[in-house]
Parts: structure tokens; sequence; C-alpha cells
């Protein structure tokens, strides 16, 4: 029987995620892929596989795995779920080794929403339509289509550990928190200005209603300007719509590609991945920027990444080997080893 | 196809990475054939870092990497090839879609047959009688939004949507009908008939048969030729014929 992880514990809409399905929107799937890109590659780094691939996406209770592969290297990014190998305590953002019967456990999380769990060598599952990406209302990715379920084996390709676990320094660790940026449309002006002045000045509560496809806040309603109708068009990940009670609606990773709603305005891509760690009950509020700020703030999100992967260092101390690094293809664009931090 | 002019376009930034182009803000066929054009135009030219585009009813989306593909490169690449050319392609596809209507298959047919003073049968035959265009698809994998639906047959969508809808369901909605991929998807569209054909199957070696600027025709079959196409379906086959016509 081939290698697995086997859920005995399912958590909280645990799926498996990995950097999404790319051309399909126009047939009506939009491109799934982790909340947080950018944890995904760290946690995937930590245990030395390509950044892109499959994880498990953790939402607010994780779940319980057992091992059923000789070893097994794990390692966690995101939220700081309580994690427990056998009942006892382990750190986040440190590759852990796992040998046969060993028992995972995610709590929940002190703060924040969301985490990866990446898997050395992955899974072993057929993409469809190109990715692993669970995407349950078209019932793509994952197992078939669906969440972890209590009882599934997930498959690993090639679980044997190659290298020295990693570590990412406390200090390196994202932070999140901060306001959401946003580009203002693409149908701004279905708003009065008083209605975009409420939108960028008051605070928004996400609601229990909150997930992959999308998240409802509450709030002062918005003025639409004429209507809240438009003729349908396309939806990106990020798209705040507004419908007619005035309060808005996030659109995320798994959302419908299309809809009828005016857009106020969308979220950045840089701020997609703290916007997926705002938990239900908590305020968000929005700063807008132009096209060029929010591209340029993306760049130096990526070179932050970069500067998380060079700062991972063996776990347990040592030096770590530059040309493995290189090896494992996980630093893209430059690297810069100075530990400096910026925030988001 | 009659000459069409040239339609002014608007740019509108959807974030960092995609900006929409809007042609029109109505449903208009004629706005919908230079998306259709544009997006044809697009894809043709093959540009680096240009991730994804995707057909509305009146704007086109377009996905794209900064890096490789500068918001300015783009903007400068539309306003060269403007207008698109239309019929670039030599042509489009009409597909015939077999559908069962009414009965158990299409459980609001005899209603809105009511309400528009026809019979059920009158009703198929209007919506079997001619070509619709796919404006987009979107809501949910494979769902078609087909224009050009006689105005006998515009009804309102149900006060109360339901949760679920048969896979395949042939529906209207307002002065649309659309057919459903083989999923069961909430909807407040009027079912008049169920298709065996299925618009999306992620198993199939082509898993979408429509795209938007395609012909779709319904034709009228019984019960017994529905299993059968179902069954067929099941196994892989298409069960929608595509012909290529010119523009």
């Amino acid at each position: 029987m081939r290698e697995a992880l086997r859920v005995v514990a399912a958590g909280a809409g645990a799926t498996i995620q990995d950097a999404g399905r790319r051309g399909y929107m126009r047939f009506g799937i939009s491109g799934s892929g982790a909340m947080d890109l950018d944890l995904l590659a760290l946690a995937n780094a930590l245990v030395g596989n390509p950044g892109d691939t499959a994880a498990i996406e953790i939402a607010m209770l994780g779940p319980t795995l057992v091992c059923e592969a000789d070893r097994c290297r794990v390692a966690l990014a995101g939220a700081p779920f309580v994690l427990g190998l056998n009942g006892q305590r382990l750190d986040a953002y440190t590759a852990c080794d796992l040998r046969r019967g060993d028992r995972l456990t995610l709590g929940a999380p002190r703060e924040g929403m969301r985490a990866y769990l990446a898997v050395s060598g992955g899974f072993a599952l057929a993409p469809m339509l190109g990715s692993l990406s669970t995407h349950t209302r078209s019932r793509l990715g994952g197992l078939d289509g669906t969440a972890l379920r209590a009882g599934d084996r997930l498959p690993l390709l090639d679980p044997a550990p190659a290298a020295q676990p990693l570590t990412l320094p406390a200090h390196h660790r994202p932070r999140f928190g901060g306001p959401i940026r946003v580009v203002l449309g693409p149908q701004a002006d279905s708003f009065t200005e008083a209605g975009l002045r409420t939108f960028l000045t008051e605070p928004y509560t996400l609601t229990a209603r909150a997930d992959r496809m999308g998240c409802h806040l509450d709030g002062p309603a918005i003025a639409h300007a004429d209507g809240f109708n438009i003729v349908s068009d396309g939806i990106v990940n990020g798209s705040i719509q507004v419908p007619g009670h005035g309060r808005p609606l996030i659109l995320l990773a798994d959302r419908h590609t299309t809809g009828g709603y005016p857009k106020i305005a969308t979220v950045i891509s840089a701020d997609l991945g703290r916007l997926a760690q705002v938990r239900p009950g908590e305020a968000i509020r929005f700063e807008a920027v132009s096209v060029e700020a929010a591209q340029a703030i993306a760049r130096e999100a990526r070179q932050a990444v970069s500067r998380r992967l060079a700062a991972m260092i063996p776990a347990g101390g040592g030096s770590l080997d530059s040309a493995f690094l290189l090896a494992c293809n996980l630093i893209g664009g430059v690297v810069s080893a100075e530990p400096h931090e910026t925030a988001p | 196809m009659p000459e069409t002019e040239p339609l002014p376009y608007r740019l509108l930034d959807c974030g960092d990475r995609a900006l929409t182009i809007e042609l029109g803000r109505a449903v208009d066929p004629a706005v919908n054939e230079q998306v259709v054009a544009l997006d044809r135009a697009l894809g043709a030219a093959g540009l680096a870092g240009l991730l994804e585009t995707v057909p509305t009813y009146r704007s086109l989306l377009v996905l794209y990497d900064p890096e490789r593909l500068p918001r300015a490169t783009l903007a400068a690449w539309i306003a060269g090839h403007w207008p698109p050319p239309a019929g670039a392609d030599g042509g489009r596809r009409r597909w015939r879609v077999p559908v069962h209507y009414g009965g158990a298959h299409g459980a609001d047919l005899d209603a809105l047959a009511a309400g528009a003073g026809l019979t059920p049968d009158a009703v198929v035959a209007l919506h079997a009688g001619r070509d619709y265009r796919v404006h987009m698809i979107g809501f949910a994998p494979g769902f078609a939004y087909l224009g050009g639906l006689d105005p006998r047959l515009h009804a309102s969508r149900r006060t109360d949507p339901r949760p679920k809808t048969p896979p395949g369901s042939v529906s209207i909605g307002g002065n649309q009908t659309g057919v459903s991929p083989p999923l069961e998807l909430p909807s407040g569209w009027q079912l008049i008939g169920r298709t065996p054909v299925r618009s999306y199957d992620p198993t199939r070696a082509e898993p979408f048969l429509f795209s938007a600027g395609d012909l779709i025709r319904f034709e009228p079959i019984d019960r017994t030729d529905f299993e059968t196409l179902d069954e067929a379906a099941r196994g892989g086959d298409p069960v929608a014929q595509a012909e290529h016509i010119n523009a």
C-alpha cells in the first residue's frame, strides 16, 4: 500500500491547495489555489519542496493526521496553530520528521485563521485541469473534489526527506494585521462620493459567512450612485462587490467567475494573504492605492519572500548549504541574505 | 453578418494584475461580437505575461503579470489593434444540443406556458426553433448564458430560487436562456427541460464544450432518447454535435 497521511479528524474545511489552476475562468472555473501563496511557498521550502507544491490549507481548526510512511517531513507556516506530535508541542516554521504511526494534531490558532502544512515530496494525486487545488463547487482537486474527511488517506509521492530539516528564525516569520489596500474600481463610478468615503474610512467586520469563496462584511452601508445591478462581468481574486444592501462582499480564490453587482474596488495581490488571516468578528479598514503602487508593493512582497527563504537555517543549529537551496529550486528572483524585516 | 462600427472602449483596472476592457454596459449581440473578436485577437497575439482572458457579455477581463507584461504595454497593444478584426477566426461553431422538455425534466414548463398564454408544445417549438448565441460562460463551470430568446418566452425568475436544480437543466431567466453543467446548481431560473449533454466533464478529453461566441440549437428528444444519450454521455461521449459555419 502506498505511503500516506491518514486523516483521523478532519478539522474545519482543510483542503489540498497548490498555486491554483490557470486558463479556466473563461469556462466558469476560478483559479482556487492557496489563499496565501507566500505561506505556501515558505511551508514547502521548509521541507525541501518547490514553492508551488500542493500542501494542506488549514482554516481555524486543524486536522489530526497519522503518518503511514516510514519517514516523512512536515512543516507548518502561517497562523500560530497549536501543533502537536504524539502529544508533544512542536514549533511552527520548523520542519519535523515523522515516523510510521506518529500522530500529528493541529488545534486552533491563537490568532489568525489559516496555515499551510507542507509534506516532503508532496501528494501522489492526479492534477485535474492542471492543478491539485480543491475547488469543491466544481468537484475538482484534492482527493475527490472535497475538503479533507476523517478516514481519507492522502497518498504521498516520495516522502523520504533528502536533506536536513529547516527552520525559519522567529524574527523572520511573517506578521499579519494592518489595513487592506485596494485599487478602486472597476465600477467605482457606480457609487456616490459619500459612498466611496464611507468605504475608505469606516471599519468593516468579517461576518461568519467567510470562506474560500468570499467573505461578507458588516458595517455602514455604501451608497450606490444609480442602482446596484450591472450586466455581469468578470471577477478576480479580491474583487469587492457591493450588493443592494450596501455592505461589501470580497470575492476570493473559489469565487464565481462572473457577477452582476458593481465592484467598488479590488484588494491588491500582496494583501490577499493578510486578508486570509482575518477572522469572523474582526474588523478591517480599506486603504486606496494606485495600480502602480500596488505593483511596487507586490514586487516588494516577493523580495520579502526571497529574504525569508534565504534566512532559513537547519533546525537545531548548523549552517545551510546554499547549493541545496538552489537545487531545490526554492528561490526565484533576487536573494538577499540580509536579516532585514519589512512589515507587509 | 452586418458590418459593425468600432466601439469605444474603457480600460478599468481590477487590482494590480487584471484589467477589464469594457465595450458596453448593456446586453447587445454586437458588443458581444467584438468582445469575442478581441479575445481571439489577444489570444492569437501570444503576448508574454498575458495569463488568462475571460469574455463576458460586454467586456473582456484580462489577467496579466505586470512583471512580464507592463500595463502600459498591454494598453498600447489594445489601442494599436483596435478594432479587433471580426471573423478573423474564419467562422464559428453551432452546437446541436438534444433536450428532453417538460415533465420531471422541466418542472416549470407548464406554468411558464400558461403564463405566456401558450401550450407547452408551442413553448418547446419556439425554444427549439432558433439559434442562440453563447454570450458567456460563467456562474458555474460550463454554465452557458444564451442570448436570442423569443420575447414570448421571456419569464421572470422564481421568487423562491431552488437551492438545487437537476444537472443539465435548460432554463429561462428574464430574457435569457441557459444550459447547466452536470452539477446540481442553485437557481431561480424557470426549468423547462434537461439535456444529457455534459457541458463540463473534467475527466473527458475535451472538458468543456461551449465557448463564448458559439451558437446553440436545441433539438427536442423524448425520454427514451434522453436515457440512451445520458448513458453515452456518462461514458465520455459529448452527445452534442458541433458544425463549423462561416461568419
